[in-house]
């Protein structure tokens, strides 16, 4: 049964230097409190994972969190390129990075055949790609019984997936609605779970049956942080902070600004924090 | 008499391209200028057109253009919501996507698109996002449309690194790869409309916007343009299409300055 803690101790007690780990969200429920949690602990030398790593991404790797990065697409969507990742790759600073790339597609076959206990996933695709000339983990099979050749990549399975979701139940299940994107697979593919949710409701018993429920057994801690999510939205509660992402184009753009806003909005900063600042993004 | 409306190469750009799409497609929407023109589509000549964007959403109808391609806005619109693997495996791979819609930082004379680096990949001058979900759309939709603005900087001879396949060096290339979607089909620029030659798959210029010379699309292409026998001028903006997409437009500004 998952414990509820508070976010610190989820985080200290779940993720270690060197770890690999995914802060999944694809848009919607982004963790950015549980990586700030993770800045604020100066972890280092991490495996980060993820689709799309975003602004979060570029935070926890300007304060030089991150050994390597796994993922698809980094950029801060419909706003343009992370800087601070750009930072990393190409002029090394604060460190340099080593970058595993791979489509959405392989991705997201990666994190579901983490879930089913599969060493790897075999998908249609990279056909005519480039990106498996760069990418050893990138190979192509045959059909045994087709003959087609098929893309092949390893199955993700991190040693701790962070994702933020709705609500629990007083027993720690999770409910998660709206784009669900890979929530689900990045929790059943990892060997630990965190979650942090808006709310705490006393039961599910009277919700629609086929919603997105993680039982309470494949969940390891659940921290409540209501506006966890924030620049990002949590569906039913707050609405994306767009005005939020096109600034953090010019924060990221310059070393010194950026740790000025690293020092004030994160390492000074707390959880509790999170609530004021989706407040006026609530619905109505 | 009615004036003709004044409009910009942009806006040229997304009404030519919105009307490419058809009420019965089943569009994957790449986000931008994809994005806009799918919209514009929907909200003029093909109301019934199916817009699936990769976070998941099937069907969205949103009322301001998404900033990214999770908005909530898409998934309160949608149909229906499925999870990225879903999308991938089910939709995507399994062939139910007539149009992938897609944009490009750089691309080539076949339809290839780069959006990964410009210079070498492992000590890049710029890195670019990545390919996100482009390089499985660009092989696994039944057909591929292509939008972006004319530059020599964006049109090139060669691309950095082929992010997304569309007809390679040209010719049989896909069906070389065991590829059997047809690739990229259109491309709409904001000066041109191209499509590909039957044979050597170059795209090749069939209709030049309203007052667009073919000098004008030589200077901001980055390979010796091919037109082809006949070009057509592109029929200019209707006013609902451009009263439809200043709203459109209008709307989404006001709502990501938002809060």
């Amino acid at each position: 049964m998952a414990r509820f803690v508070p976010l610190s101790q989820a985080v200290a007690e779940n993720l270690g230097n060197g770890d690999s780990v995914a802060f999944e969200g694809f848009t919607h429920l982004i963790p950015t409190a549980a990586a700030h949690e993770a800045i604020r602990q100066g972890l280092r030398d991490l495996t980060l994972i993820r689709m799309t790593p975003d602004v979060v991404y570029d935070q926890m790797i300007g304060m030089g969190l991150a050994r390597k990065l796994v993922f698809s697409y980094a950029g801060n969507p419909g706003v343009g390129l992370l800087r601070r990742l750009r930072d990393a790759v190409e002029n090394g600073f604060p460190h340099a990075i080593e970058i595993v790339e791979h489509s959405h597609a392989a991705m997201a076959n990666a994190y579901e055949a983490g879930a089913a206990g599969l060493p790897c996933a075999i998908f249609r695709g990279y056909r005519g790609a480039e990106l498996a000339r760069v990418n050893p983990n990138i190979k192509f099979i045959e059909c045994p019984f087709t003959g087609e050749s098929l893309a092949a990549v390893p199955a993700l399975r991190p040693d701790v997936t962070f994702i933020h979701a709705q609500k629990a139940d007083r027993k720690g299940n999770v409910l998660i609605e709206g784009i669900v994107g890979i929530q689900k697979e990045a929790v059943l593919a990892a060997k630990r779970a965190v979650v942090t949710v808006e709310e705490v409701v006393d039961d599910f018993s009277d919700l629609h049956p086929n919603l997105t429920i993680l039982p309470h057994w494949t969940v390891t801690d659940i921290a409540v942080v209501p506006g966890g999510a924030h620049p990002s939205y949590t569906h039913g509660y707050y609405a994306r902070d767009n005005a939020e992402y096109l600034k953090w184009d010019k924060i990221a753009a310059d070393r010194d600004l950026f740790r000025d806003w690293m020092q004030k909005n994160v390492l000074d900063a707390t959880p509790e924090d999170f609530a004021a600042r989706v407040e006026k993004l609530r619905d109505a | 008499m009615m004036s003709k409306p004044e409009f910009t190469p942009n806006e040229m750009m997304t009404i030519a391209a919105s009307r490419a799409l058809k009420n019965d497609d089943v569009c994957f929407v790449g986000i931008g200028a994809p994005s806009a023109a799918c919209n514009i589509a929907r909200l003029t000549h093909a109301p019934d057109i199916t817009l699936i964007y990769e976070s998941g959403t099937i069907g969205t109808a949103p009322d301001v253009l998404p900033l990214s391609i999770g908005d909530g806005e898409l998934c309160d619109t949608a149909l229906t919501t499925v999870p990225v693997p879903e999308m991938f495996r089910y939709w995507l791979q399994g062939g139910r996507i007539t149009i992938g819609f897609l944009g490009a930082a750089q691309i080539d004379k076949y339809g290839n698109i780069n959006t990964t680096v410009i210079g070498d990949y492992d000590s890049p001058k710029t890195r670019l996002p990545g390919g996100g979900g482009a390089p499985e759309i660009a092989t696994s939709s039944q057909e591929v449309y292509i939008t972006l603005a004319q530059s020599k900087r964006g049109m090139v001879e060669k691309i950095d690194f082929y992010t997304s396949f569309g007809h390679g060096d040209g010719g049989d290339h896909r069906e070389r790869l065991g590829i059997d979607t047809r690739g990229p089909t259109l491309l709409i620029t904001d000066l041109a409309i191209w499509k590909p030659d039957p044979v050597t798959k170059e795209f090749t210029v069939v209709s030049l916007h309203p007052g667009v010379t073919r000098d004008q699309v030589q200077e901001t292409c980055g390979w010796a343009v091919t037109f082809a026998d006949g070009v057509e001028e592109t029929p200019p903006p209707t006013e609902l299409e451009l009263a439809t997409l200043r709203d459109l437009k209008a709307r989404t500004e006001a709502a990501h300055k938002g809060a």
